[in-house]
């Protein structure tokens, strides 16, 4: 008996926007004018909350942090391509989706100094808290999207984790169940190059990280996590899928971490400034501006407007948070249970 | 046989014993995330990988199980792995590997194989970190008979205990306090030496009540004794642990402070003073006090410095013991 080829996937590569600010108009998402100055004045505001968020870390008036530099396109592109009731589980790097959809800057910074509430969703959105635990959210994305296809629903449910995060077993197991329930979910990997400082090729043997999919029975698709059209194409072209009822999708966001892991690391220790480099020209807020340049959607006085209002409202936010008065020590009872225990009843008392 | 003496800070001494381990074994070798080219994130493992080369400082994968199952087939197979879980709180995807299979290997195989491996992990809070990044679950592992829980309180002692657990024939489960890293720094001698597990150690004698802890915890509970006539226990190991040292200290003292940083219900304070109820209640002139942090999810750092035990917690608790 001859040995035969049972099965071969294709993984594909979606690019869209190229450096010089090129768009492939074949692969262009359907985006009115203002649609795409929305994208650009929302990465804009995220990178002026990230880099303020470092000044006030480095003052102490927040705790670690976990920078989005560089990952902007990855992570407003495909938070816009989401509906209100589409749901959203986070890992810890995901300040630029909480932005774009509509979470108030000022509670994320009263989240990272410290205090639980800065994470309580409005009644109309649902980001499940920041995950921290690596990989220990899919599950929890793979259930609500079991629940929504129980309840009959037409929502999509978006996980999002980095590169290193698909090296755990909870990725692995969440995916398969994905596949075998052929859920409403949409995988969203920042492939961001380092796991703290392991770099991406040590975290995985396999070329690339979408063709892990395959493996669970789904398409995978690497895209240029650089390129918010084509992170925003891919996102709502998985969604649509989702809520067709045609099951999950894997999307590789390929992009680059341009600061270190967190303020608590040294990326130096790991990494040289060469490699660091030729990622600067790949930026993703300046792709998109050279693109509205040539489409007359950009000209100096609008990014002087873009970043007067961006700076204002991270003023707003700073200010916002550090007014909020610290939390009750009596608030750490409450919320463990739905009331208090016999024992906390007593402990309480301590305050 | 020890030579010179340095004053060193725990992150030091716990890597002083790594290297010194590593050069006199080959047979041990290091893997977990970042502890190669990182040095780890606390930098313990610093230095090590040029050193030894990445064939014995590993750095891995992200995923604890495996991290954890592999030091068990490698301790199976004749090696000695040490595991560096990043914290506590990253520990729990590698807990069946923990309680099914390191601890039971020497059991379900009747010793045909064993588990000598260790596994280190950081602990507790006090540093301000971010969440799941400042539990301090050890009575979870003291629940997994087969497996040693090891918790050193200084850098002299962790030195000794880690050389002892890489040494020891069974699995231990090695916690490092992040708040004691840098805090305390104290002579330690370069070279070997010792410290044997399953003692508890006397840091101070004491006539009127015996005060018990570990780890960070130690350092508070020294404070609060300022002033009273306390003997004071380092338990180092917490399973299987040093019964005798505490009851002769409690049955001479007739009176017990246990100060321990994890919630109450359920912790291993709870344990301590069941076995101090059952064996030396006569000797009890006042009801034993546990110190322990709140019932509750541990808070984010706003709310951190309220949650864990407190110098004047303990001193209340010594006092309204003295006046019972
Ligand atoms: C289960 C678990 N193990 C270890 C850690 C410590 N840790 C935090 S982030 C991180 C690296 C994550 O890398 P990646 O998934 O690529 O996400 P990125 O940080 O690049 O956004 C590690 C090891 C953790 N938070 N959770
Ligand atoms: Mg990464």
């Amino acid at each position: 008996m001859p040995e035969k080829i049972i099965e071969s996937f294709n993984v594909k590569r979606l690019d869209i926007l190229d450096e010089k600010g090129n768009a492939d108009e074949s692969l262009m998402p359907s985006l009115t004018d203002d649609g795409i100055k929305r994208m650009y004045e929302v990465m804009v505001l995220a990178r002026t909350f990230d880099q303020r968020a470092l000044n006030l870390q480095r003052e102490g008036r927040i705790g670690t942090y976990a920078p989005i530099q560089g990952q902007e396109a990855s992570q407003i592109g495909s938070a816009l391509a989401l509906e209100k009731a589409d749901w959203i589980f986070p890992s810890f790097r995901e300040n630029g989706v909480y932005i774009a959809f509509g979470h108030p800057p000022h509670m994320i910074l009263q989240y990272w100094s410290g205090d639980e509430r800065g994470l309580i969703t409005a009644r109309d959105r649902n980001i499940f808290p920041v995950c921290i635990p690596v990989a220990s959210h899919v599950p929890h994305a793979v259930g609500a999207a079991m629940a929504a296809k129980y309840r009959g629903d037409r929502i999509g449910v978006v996980a999002y984790f980095g590169d290193g995060g698909t090296s755990e077993g909870d990725f692995h197991e969440g995916l398969n169940f994905a596949g075998v329930f052929k859920l409403p979910v949409v995988f969203i990997c920042q492939n961001n190059q380092w796991a703290i400082s392991m770099p991406r090729e040590k975290q995985t043997a396999a070329k690339t990280i979408a063709q892990k999919a395959y493996a669970y029975g789904f398409e995978g698709v690497q895209v240029d996590g650089n390129d918010i059209f084509a992170v925003y194409k891919a996102t709502k072209d998985a969604l649509d899928k989702a809520k067709q009822g045609n099951g999950p999708t894997l999307i590789e966001c390929f992009t680059y971490r341009m600061l270190d892991h967190t303020t608590a690391d040294d990326a130096s220790r790991y990494r040289t400034k060469e490699e660091v480099e030729p990622w600067k020209e790949k930026d993703p807020i300046l792709r998109l501006k050279l693109f509205m340049e040539k489409k007359g959607l950009w000209s100096e006085q609008y990014q002087e407007d873009v970043e007067a209002k961006a700076k204002a409202a991270v003023d707003e936010a700073e200010k916002k948070a550090e007014s909020i008065a610290p939390p009750d020590p009596r608030d750490m009872f409450t919320n463990t249970y739905e009331k208090l225990s016999q024992r906390q009843q007593k402990e309480i008392r301590d305050f | 046989m020890p030579q010179n003496s340095r004053k060193m800070n725990m992150v030091q001494a716990i890597n002083l014993a790594l290297k010194e381990e590593m050069q006199r074994d080959k047979d041990v070798i290091i893997l977990g995330e970042d502890v190669g080219r990182d040095g780890g994130v606390f930098r313990i493992t610093e230095g090590l990988l040029d050193q030894f080369g990445p064939e014995r400082v590993v750095d891995t994968p992200l995923a604890e199980s495996v991290i954890v199952g592999a030091a068990i087939g490698m301790a199976a197979y004749g090696l000695k792995p040490i595991a560096e879980i990043q914290f506590e709180g990253f520990i729990y995807p590698a807990v069946d590997q923990i309680s099914n299979h390191a601890a039971r290997i020497r059991s379900r195989s009747r010793g045909r194989y064993t588990g000598p491996l260790v596994i280190r992990t950081p602990y507790g809070a006090g540093i301000k970190a971010p969440e799941h990044h400042s539990e301090s679950n050890e009575a979870l592992f003291c629940h997994m008979p087969g497996l040693k829980v090891v918790m050193p309180s200084s850098p002299y002692y962790a030195k000794g205990l880690l050389l002892s657990s890489i040494r020891d024939p069974d699995p231990v489960i090695f916690l490092e306090s992040t708040r004691l890293y840098r805090l305390v720094k104290e002579d330690v001698p370069e070279g070997e030496y010792t410290v044997p597990l399953e003692k508890a150690r006397i840091v101070q004698e004491g006539k009127d009540v015996t005060v018990i802890s570990w780890g960070f915890m130690l350092h508070r509970a020294l404070e609060a004794v300022e002033g009273f006539d306390a003997e004071v226990i380092d338990l180092m190991t917490l399973n299987p642990y040093d019964e005798e040292t505490i009851l002769g200290s409690v049955k001479k003292t007739g009176r017990v402070v246990i100060v321990n940083e994890a919630p109450k219900v359920g912790s291993f304070a709870s344990e301590l003073a069941a076995a101090i109820a059952e064996n030396a209640m006569l000797s009890l002139r006042a009801p034993i006090a546990r110190i322990a942090s709140y019932d509750v999810v541990l808070p984010l750092p706003k709310l951190e410095d309220h949650y864990m035990p407190t110098v004047e917690r303990i001193r209340k608790a010594l006092t309204d013991i003295m006046q019972y």
